[in-house]
């Protein structure tokens, strides 16, 4: 059986919490559980299939426990913030090839209650490239602020442009009850905000909060018979890119390769998509991925994102929901993307409903995009 | 003089991939390779060619020449060590035989840089046994 077409998102729950000092990351995984099986009609005794990351290196097995769950099928791939939309197309191709029936895909975390610095934090020594980096004091923030820097030198591409995707952002938040901030900001506001690693300013930089989410999926003929729509897995694509041998082009980020694949698979394009679902850990990572996907042509994303494009009304909108930049996020952020573009699918958006959207283009990036970083695109669809 | 502080940040974690590396920068030599078998250059340095996998490798010595590629003025950090000298420069410098590092620029105020900036190594001896290539103004 093919995957394309054949699977679906058929439970998707965001945890509402921003800040949970009174609860623990398990809890929260097990909660989001708990609210994606109810939102398909399911429970746990039907889970065969279970995805998680950002748990440690047998995490996967300690929430099984948490969960008591028993599966057939396990995947722990961990590519940083887009492990939980590659879940999803690994959930997807292992129903198709009938690995398992219905997979959990689960995320939680306290970044924010446990005061973890997730940008500025420094990074950790270990692995074989760390030793050449580690001794300079790069940061997250930092990487893609390097990237940032070379975008705007090659393309003249400036701070304020970068702003206005921090704009738009909050102002979707505006309209999340849930968003961790949610009151309207300036382009000028950003440019205030203070440096944190130039040419990225505070407002440039996602928030840190804590919360979760989990999502259910199966194959889409027994997806007919379930609570919800069904929101189709039409498509996806994964890449990597990293410094290799010292000679990678900063600008070309995995999307790059990632979403012209994702879409030749949905057989759909640029121009079928009616939102997308961006990782913003950072206002540069929707500039970059944009222009990658091939929304816009490299060098054209400042423009592309200009004018309100990007917004709720716009010719694309990305990130219904006020993204990482003002809703939230946990450390990891990619299952808030597919959370997203399922409540757009589904025509569950409120006053953030895209109208009439049929297509949702997901991307999730993790990793450091100047040095190595991951790149997921999915293509989910309206059934 | 050396620091009597401590040196609180980062130590490299030596392997026996990267020794020649580091034993070379302790003589304030900076180094890549080069595959003997398909002639490709490479940085970081490692015992496999990416491009065809033989293990027969050259050390070429740089010649510590170079210009920005990119970089970023940090100024928030919270790692001990670098919390305590924001703002800095954190830059990746192309050699002039090619291959780009992750490095630090220094002896130039961090206003000042720009991509396309010549540069030199300046080799900082953090420890008896480690030093770091950094890169100031040529």
């Amino acid at each position: 059986m093919s995957i394309w077409g054949n699977t679906a998102v058929v439970g998707a729950w965001e945890h509402p919490t921003r800040f949970a000092p009174h609860m623990t990351p398990f809890q929260i995984h097990a909660e989001s559980a708990r609210g994606a099986l109810a939102d398909a009609g399911l429970t746990i005794r039907d889970v065969d299939g279970f995805f998680t990351s950002g748990v440690g290196p047998i995490g996967l097995l300690s929430l099984c426990q948490h969960l008591d769950l028993r599966p057939d099928h396990v995947d722990s791939t961990s590519i940083g913030g887009s492990s939980f939309v590659s879940h999803c197309l690994h959930a997807a191709a292992a129903i198709a090839a009938g690995l398992c029936q219905v997979a959990l895909v689960t995320y939680g975390s306290t970044a924010a209650s446990e005061r973890f610095a997730v940008g500025t934090a420094g990074l950790v020594m270990g692995e074989p490239p760390d030793q050449f980096e580690a001794p300079f004091g790069p940061t997250i923030v930092g990487s893609y602020a390097m990237v940032a820097q070379r975008h705007m030198h090659e393309y003249g591409t400036t701070s304020a442009e970068l702003a206005e995707i921090a704009v738009t952002m909050r102002r979707h938040a505006g309209l999340n009850p849930h968003a961790k901030y949610r009151e309207p900001i300036t382009v000028e506001d950003v440019l205030a905000s203070r440096v944190i690693s130039s040419p990225l300013h505070l407002l440039d930089c996602c928030v840190i909060s804590d919360g979760g989410g989990a999502l259910v999926l199966t194959s889409a003929e027994r997806a007919r018979d379930l609570a919800r729509r069904p929101v189709l897995v039409l498509g996806g694509a994964e890449a990597v890119r990293h410094l290799g041998i010292g000679r990678h082009d900063l600008l070309d980020v995995a999307a790059r390769q990632s979403g012209p694949l994702a879409l030749a698979r949905a057989g759909v394009r640029h121009d079928d998509i009616d939102c997308c679902m961006i990782y913003d850990s950072y206002t540069i990572t929707v500039l970059a991925t944009l222009e990658a996907l091939g929304f816009c042509k490299p060098g054209e994303g400042g423009a592309f994102c200009a004018g309100g494009r990007i917004a709720l009304g716009g010719a694309l909108p990305v990130n219904t929901d006020g993204g990482g930049l003002s809703s939230n996020h946990p450390g990891m952020r990619g299952i808030f993307l597919v959370i997203e573009a399922v409540r757009q699918l589904r025509g569950e958006g409120g006053e953030a409903q895209v109208s009439d959207a049929r297509l949702a283009l997901v991307h999730g990036t993790g990793g450091m995009l100047g040095q190595r970083h991951s790149g997921v695109t999915m293509i989910l669809g309206r059934s | 003089m050396a620091e009597t502080r401590p040196y609180k940040k980062p130590l490299p974690r030596v392997d026996e991939e990267s020794r020649g590396y580091w034993e070379a920068l302790a003589r304030h030599e900076l180094y890549f390779q080069r595959c003997r078998d398909c002639g490709t250059t490479r940085f970081y340095p490692r015992a496999v060619c990416p491009s065809c996998l033989s293990s027969a490798t050259e050390w070429v010595r740089a010649s510590g020449r170079g210009t920005v590629y990119t970089f970023t003025v940090t100024q928030q950090n919270q790692t001990a060590g670098f919390r305590d000298e924001l703002p800095y420069v954190l830059a990746m410098v192309e050699l002039e035989e090619g291959p780009r590092l992750l490095t630090n620029l220094v002896g130039c105020a961090p206003g000042d840089v720009r991509i396309g900036l010549r540069v030199e190594v300046a080799f900082e001896d953090v420890t008896g046994e480690i030093a770091l290539p950094k890169f100031r103004p040529a």
